[in-house]
């Protein structure tokens, strides 16, 4: 068991690493771009546009769509590997030596996404910094002020309730994925529909989940 | 030994199995025949446990299998080696990795006692150098081979395959087919093969059960299926124009 959560760890958590960062470091130059261009007031201070990026990137893009560009990437293959293995025979094959296959499956998927926080705070640190890049060198702002953007009015509950979304979007991309691999009837073909329903679903529920999850614990 | 008694089994409103009775023996090849549709594939993964059934019964050496706690079930399947069709290898294992994953899960030997007899066991199915081989890159008959090397490598008492010999060309097939019989022998298993192939029948069918719409049609033995008035049976095994000509031949050498 521990040699497959590893496995899942690297498959799930490191095997995401790469994409995450780099879409992090871009949609975090990006939000910083429309924000310092929509400011054409001289009143509004420069430091915004770091407070903007700041508040952006970790009480949405990090937690919520970094999570629905997951159900994307390791919900499918969460899906099609289970699904694989289901047409292949290899869940029978599991069941006839008297493995409890659902828990031999899922259960270390389930342990390796309670690794997914740290796989957000990447892209938190790397959002925020590709801010600063686009913001630095794009000549929106100079990096004092940027900086002084991100450490300004910083409330600590907001990475706590960044957090706690990212652990119950952990689970759903645990879990909504590896229903639709394992209950999946069919051949090659129904693998696919099978990881297509199942981003559908996973995404719909994280953004269901987001909404009520934003309404209990911020307002 | 493995006793099935009056199993029925049902989908909906279609029965599939409508009171099968029969017995496969110890150290024997016992295999099931008949057409597609025939409930060969259900009557199967009922007897592996892989489906439940409305009423009858399965014992394994005299214990029914439906009357037994999750603890002795647990133990009657630790006695079972399957070959599936598509020979149902662990994509994300070696094939060493693969021989050896029963033996991690049923036994507390040490690592080097475990690859021991996976060494041991691959030898067995003539593939002494392919530890290293990802399944993906065996062949089709190697994955059979494999695949039959994982289930004896706990030293089952029970040897399920279905249709072993699909998808191979007829040499690969009947060096599978002897290799399932030779184990059959050596290791005293009760051995239960769901076949198309007549080949098979003709070659290893030491029993045969032949199933027809959910009912056993004919039981008999590779000898006895030359001889029979069946027309059911005649009609499926000797289908083909070779087929008949051997009978004929065989028949008039015996009279």
């Amino acid at each position: 068991m521990k040699q497959l959560i590893l496995k899942d760890i690297d498959d799930l958590i490191i095997g995401s690493l790469g994409i995450v960062a780099f879409i992090s470091f871009f949609v975090g130059g990006v939000v910083t771009i429309q924000t310092a261009l929509n400011i054409d007031n001289p009143l509004i201070p420069k430091y915004l546009v770091g407070f903007a990026t700041r508040q952006s990137i970790i009480l949405e893009f990090a937690p919520t769509f970094m999570s629905i560009i997951m159900a994307g990437k390791v919900g499918s293959f969460i899906t099609s590997s289970i699904g694989t293995m289901r047409v292949t025979e290899q869940i029978d094959a599991l069941e006839v030596m008297g493995i409890n296959s659902l828990n031999y499956l899922v259960f270390p998927k389930f342990i390796s996404m309670m690794l997914y926080p740290f796989v957000i705070s990447i892209a938190m640190f790397l959002g925020i910094l590709g801010g600063m890049a686009a913001c630095v060198y794009g000549g929106f702002s100079t990096l004092e002020d940027y900086i002084v953007g991100i450490q300004n009015d910083f409330e600590t509950f907001h990475v706590v309730y960044a957090f706690i979304k990212t652990f119950v979007f952990a689970f759903v991309l645990a879990t909504i994925p590896s229903f639709h691999g394992f209950y999946m009837k069919g051949g090659a073909l129904e693998v696919g529909k099978a990881s297509t329903t199942s981003f559908v679903w996973t995404s719909v529920v994280i953004i269901i989940l987001n909404y009520f999850l934003t309404q209990m614990l911020l307002s | 030994m493995i006793e099935v008694n009056n199993l029925h089994k049902s989908f909906g409103d279609v029965e599939v199995l409508k009171g099968i009775s029969t017995s496969f023996d110890k150290g024997k090849t016992n295999l099931i025949i008949g057409q597609s549709g025939s409930g060969k594939t259900v009557f199967l993964k009922c007897l592996l446990g892989l489906f439940e059934y409305e009423e009858g019964t399965i014992s394994y050496d005299g214990k029914i299998f439906s009357q037994l706690t999750e603890d002795e079930k647990r133990n009657i399947r630790a006695e079972i080696g399957m070959v599936f069709q598509g020979s149902a290898l662990f994509d994300s294992m070696t094939i060493a990795e693969n021989v050896m994953f029963p033996l991690q899960m049923f036994t507390k030997q040490s690592k080097s006692e475990m690859e021991d007899r996976v060494d041991f066991v691959l030898k067995r199915v003539n593939l002494p150098e392919a530890h290293n081989k990802m399944p993906s890159e065996a062949s089709g008959g190697m994955q059979k081979r494999v695949a039959i090397a994982r289930a004896i490598v706990n030293n089952p008492k029970y040897l399920f395959c279905d249709e072993p010999n699909s998808g191979l060309d007829p040499k690969t097939a009947i060096v599978i087919d002897n290799l399932i019989q030779e184990i059959t022998d050596e290791y005293q298993i009760t051995t239960v093969i769901n076949s198309h192939d007549m080949n098979s029948v003709m070659e290893i069918g030491e029993k045969i059960v032949f199933l027809r719409h959910g009912l056993k049609a004919w039981e008999g033995s590779n000898k006895t299926i030359f001889k029979t008035d069946n027309e059911v049976v005649t009609d499926f095994v000797y289908s083909s124009n070779l087929f008949k000509k051997v009978r004929k031949m065989y028949i008039e050498e015996n009279e």
